[in-house]
């Protein structure tokens, strides 16, 4: 069986999912930790009317980049990245993704692109025209500098680095599941990923689309937003929100996911009506294509077109309800053993419904109309963002950490992080709903006294000071479970899935027999688990000849073939760097710099293709 | 500085559930509904949860192989009753109440059903209003007469804006090369306030406006008042003032009908005087403020486009008296 290599190089040159995850997850806790920082400013500023904490150009740079932030380089990143790439593999019963040089590859781009973006925040010149960045602020005109340029080099950049992942996700899904992992039989968690996927994968070259055009708009002349000649300010917001509503989708499937593994095992129960979760996980993401314009129901679009969307959106209602109701009731007719992970499930249902209807509301086109811009929707999304994407990271953290380190984390302190974080948010979200009906839009740096919104506000900011305080606990536990935590053993909650099956944490190979699989609950069919046993004993299905993979057919999961997959490789890396220097001459308008460093990711390209993935001699 | 600020916030308030127009009401009475019904949802998701916490650990079956899938037909039917049918029915009858019956009050009127059209215009960062058919153009602050139904065409000089005053009526975007309308109404005279609602920059924050709902009578008389030409200066002091306006910097920006100052880049001043607000409801429109508005306009609102002038003590003393003289 294969090694990593040690040391330094070992984890730069790597291609092991596994790491390539870890090297994800830290990543994204750094620059969740930024986001969260420029919150607690946002909100410290809110605090009270005519604060001062900090100047409106500033506060435009934060509240911008913490939108960024925490959907383009936390959310994403953390679960497709962190989450995906180490547990996707793991529960396909896979040795590694369907492309891992690509994988390591995504992994620098998206390091890249981060560093790339934060570097106009440290320079003071970061975006500042919103998240959703609408023209003409976002012009040339109104937004002269780098400002925005740095939005659009590094929302392409971070692009090229989703959509690898993506594509590496959705081939992994569909040709290396272990033989035998019929569709059927594949865990939910995997549906969601396969869902969010081709999300990603048609939703981001809309979004790439736009800001490249507004990128030559701004700095070759083009006029694709410019209405004086003959351009549309709409056609950045329909190809934005075309990116951005799948996004949404994108951005909570995955949480789905985390859910749909962690209430089988802390219920012990089968996740109920199986076949509908797993259709529903995926028709969410194809509806959620069709609801964009709903956004943009106060730009003044004709009646027929804002109803035609309004019906859209009701229809998108249908999967998230199938998907509650089957949640609850598995923790209805199972045996809920309320450990950590479980309760943030529990808070992740609850926050996700109460965002979803506040959802719901916004297909009554003159109640959206009404409250669109105004704190309501801040509430609405981040009940969901929050409540219904991060809530199940959190209890994935919890859940996975023994699997990840092989240590257990601390209960006590671990429910206390849970009720912490839980009460806070609401403190933090709830009043926003209130203060939005009383009018208080969004962006605003500053807000009069006399309006009524000044008790809510401080709430508000009070509920993002307790849910620091839980974050850091949280945080706290994990590391010193990592260090004083009781060894957890390969399957210490009886979870369902594969990667119960295999020691913790998981050597390089994964698994050392290819898996037999004949259902979604794998770890939970005790006569396979027993034969894997048997084979291993008798050296059947051991595939012990360097990174030996089977590949089988994308539907019902036969045997295919036998591939040999690459192993450490520095040009990921290298690749990286050369399309780091290329954003970075293209944002400095050095165009013959340009040219050159297209030149060497060429050369870079050529190596790369130069080495055949070989595994060393033994 | 925070006790003229809290001035500055006074003069209406902006809660949607306070409505003052039937299309207001509609919308407000709506938003109860859903709330009602929301809370219901809700409750029922959190009892199905708590009712598993308190059975917690009470039945030992799961991954037993006797029975696998304990209850799973009954919650098939609770899925697909509860997560399909009874929501695709309380969707549609939204559906129905919100896109067919109530839009047909916060769609944009048909121009013959209105009395009277009024233009909103966006600018970086104030309103500007015009009632076309007079000459009248006023920043900051939108009289209408009472219970008459007003067509209001939002424009924008420059970036997107959102003309939205939640008492009266929903909120529309003003999108560059496109007129959008919407109907604005009030059942009582009164103040109602507004503001900018789509993110448009620095000064965002401070894009209020105020609505003044008159009587039928007061208005017309206010309107004719502002179709007049400004006021000619009436003191020795405020003449030097409108000497200093029209010969320095501040006619390159302002207009004011009947001089020689014809600026569009900040709000007509023709009958500044008239307005209870500065700045877009950034402060009160009082000689002190208004002397420290002129030195030192980044203080109040950073970002504006206003610079701060170099100007002497004894010349912004006649700058305001010339402004307040201008009724």
């Amino acid at each position: 069986m294969w090694q990593s290599r040690p040391g330094v190089l070992g984890w730069v040159m790597t291609t092991d999912h596994k790491r390539i995850g870890l090297l994800y997850f830290w990543t994204t806790l750094v620059l969740f930790g930024a986001g969260g920082a420029e919150a607690l400013i946002i909100r410290t500023q809110l605090i009270q009317p005519n604060q001062h904490v900090v100047g409106p150009s500033t506060y435009d740079q934060l509240f911008t980049m913490h939108g960024i932030t925490m959907i383009f380089f936390f959310i994403i990143p953390m679960t497709t990245g962190a989450f995906g790439n180490y547990l996707l593999p793991l529960m396909l019963g896979a040795r590694d993704m369907a492309f891992p040089r690509m994988n390591a590859l995504s992994f620098w781009i998206f390091l890249g692109s981060g560093i790339f973006i934060y570097t106009s925040l440290f320079l003071g010149i970061a975006p500042n025209a919103g998240w959703f960045d609408y023209v003409p602020l976002a012009n040339a005109k109104f937004d002269p500098g780098h400002a925005i340029d740095f939005y659009c080099l590094g929302i392409i950049f971070n692009g090229i680095s989703s959509s690898l992942t993506a594509a590496n996700f959705i081939v992994t899904i569909l040709k290396m599941r272990a033989p035998g992992m019929s569709f059927n039989r594949m865990p939910l968690f995997c549906f969601a990923f396969l869902a969010a996927s081709w999300g990603l994968l048609f939703a981001l070259p809309s979004l790439t689309a736009d800001t490249i055009f507004l990128f030559l708009d701004r700095n070759v002349g083009t006029h694709f937003f410019d209405v004086a000649k003959g351009g549309s300010t709409l056609l950045w917001q329909h190809l934005f929100w075309i990116f951005g509503h799948p996004e949404v989708y994108i951005l909570i499937v995955p949480a789905f996911g985390i859910a749909t593994e962690i209430i089988p095992a802390f219920t012990q129960r089968r996740v109920v009506a199986f076949p509908l979760v797993a259709v529903a996980e995926l028709l969410v993401v194809f509806i959620g294509f069709g609801v964009w314009a709903h956004h943009m129901f106060a730009t003044g679009m004709p009646t027929v077109t804002v109803v035609f969307f309004a019906a859209a959106t009701a229809v998108v209602v249908i999967p998230s309800t199938i998907q509650v109701f089957a949640w609850c009731m598995t923790f209805v007719t199972g045996n809920a053993r309320f450990k950590t992970p479980l309760l943030f499930i529990a808070g992740f249902i609850f926050m996700f419904v109460a965002g979803g209807l506040t959802g719901i509301m916004f297909l009554a086109v003159p109640f959206d109309q009404q409250v669109t811009d105004t704190y309501f929707v801040i509430a609405h999304f981040h009940y969901i963002i929050f409540g219904a994407a991060v809530f199940p990271i959190f209890g994935g953290m919890y859940f996975w950490f023994p699997k990840v380190t092989g240590k257990l984390y601390f209960e006590l302190p671990g429910q206390i992080s849970f009720w912490l974080i839980f009460l806070g948010t609401n403190l933090l979200f709830f009043p926003m709903h209130i203060v939005g009906l009383e009018g208080m839009p969004r962006r605003n740096y500053t807000y009069p006294s006399g309006l009524g919104w000044g008790p809510e506000n401080l709430a508000e900011t009070i509920g993002s000071y307790i849910t620091t305080v839980g974050i850091v606990v949280l945080l706290a536990n994990l590391l010193v479970s990592y260090f004083r935590g009781l060894p957890a053993g390969p399957d210490p909650w009886h979870g369902a899935t594969l990667e119960w099956t295999i020691p913790s944490p998981p050597p390089e190979y994964n698994f050392a027999v290819i898996p037999k699989v004949s259902s979604a609950y794998a770890n939970w069919d005790y006569a396979d688990r027993e034969e894997d046993r048997r084979k291993l004993a008798e050296g059947v299905m051991v595939l012990e000849q360097g990174h030996e993979q089977p590949v089988s057919s994308p539907v019902d999961g036969w045997w295919a073939e036998i591939v040999e997959m690459p192993h450490d490789s520095p040009w990921p890396i290298l690749l990286a760097v050369a399309m780091s220097i290329v954003f970075v001459l293209l944002l400095l308008h050095l165009w013959m710099g340009f040219c050159f460093a297209l030149a060497g990711i060429l050369l870079v390209l050529l190596g790369w293709h130069g080495e055949e993935p070989q595994e060393r001699e033994a | 500085m925070l006790l003229l600020l809290t001035l500055a916030g006074c003069g209406g308030s902006q809660n949607t559930l306070n409505p003052h127009s039937h299309p207001a009401a509609d919308i407000a009475n709506l938003f109860w509904v859903m709330m009602a019904v929301s809370f219901g949802g809700l409750a029922l998701i959190t009892g199905l949860l708590v009712f598993a916490w308190v059975r917690r650990g009470r039945r030992g079956f799961g991954a037993d192989p006797d029975d696998p899938h304990p209850g799973e037909r009954p919650s098939w039917f609770v899925v697909v009753g509860m997560g399909v049918v009874f929501p695709l029915m309380v969707v549609i009858a939204l559906f129905v109440v919100g896109n067919g019956v109530i839009i047909s009050s916060t769609q944009a009127p048909a121009a013959s059903s209105t009395a009277m059209t009024v233009d909103a215009i966006g600018h970086q960062w104030y309103w500007a209003f015009r009632y076309p058919g007079t000459k009248a153009v006023t920043a900051g602050e939108l009289h209408i007469p009472v219970r008459t139904r007003v067509n209001l065409v939002a424009t924008t000089a420059d970036v997107i804006h959102s003309f939205w005053v939640p008492e009266l009526n929903r909120k529309v975007d003003t999108i560059p090369g496109r007129q959008n309308r919407i109907l604005l109404y009030a059942n009582t005279p009164g103040v109602f306030r507004g503001q900018c609602a789509e993110y448009c920059g620095l000064q965002h924050a401070h894009m209020g406006m105020l609505v003044i709902v008159q009587s039928k009578a007061q208005f017309r008389t206010w309107l004719a008042k502002q179709s007049a030409p400004a006021a000619a200066p009436t003191t020795a002091l405020a003449r030097h003032g409108e000497q200093i306006f029209l010969d320095g910097p501040c006619a390159s920006c302002h207009a004011i009908r009947g001089t020689s100052a014809r600026g569009f880049v900040g709000p007509d001043l023709t009958h500044l005087a008239s307005r209870t607000t500065l700045a877009g409801l950034t402060i009160p429109n009082r000689a002190d403020y208004l002397a420290r508005w002129i030195v030192d306009s980044q203080h109040f609102k950073p970002g504006n486009q206003m610079p701060d002038f170099n100007l002497s003590q004894r010349q912004v003393h006649a700058l305001v008296a010339y402004l307040e003289g201008l009724k």
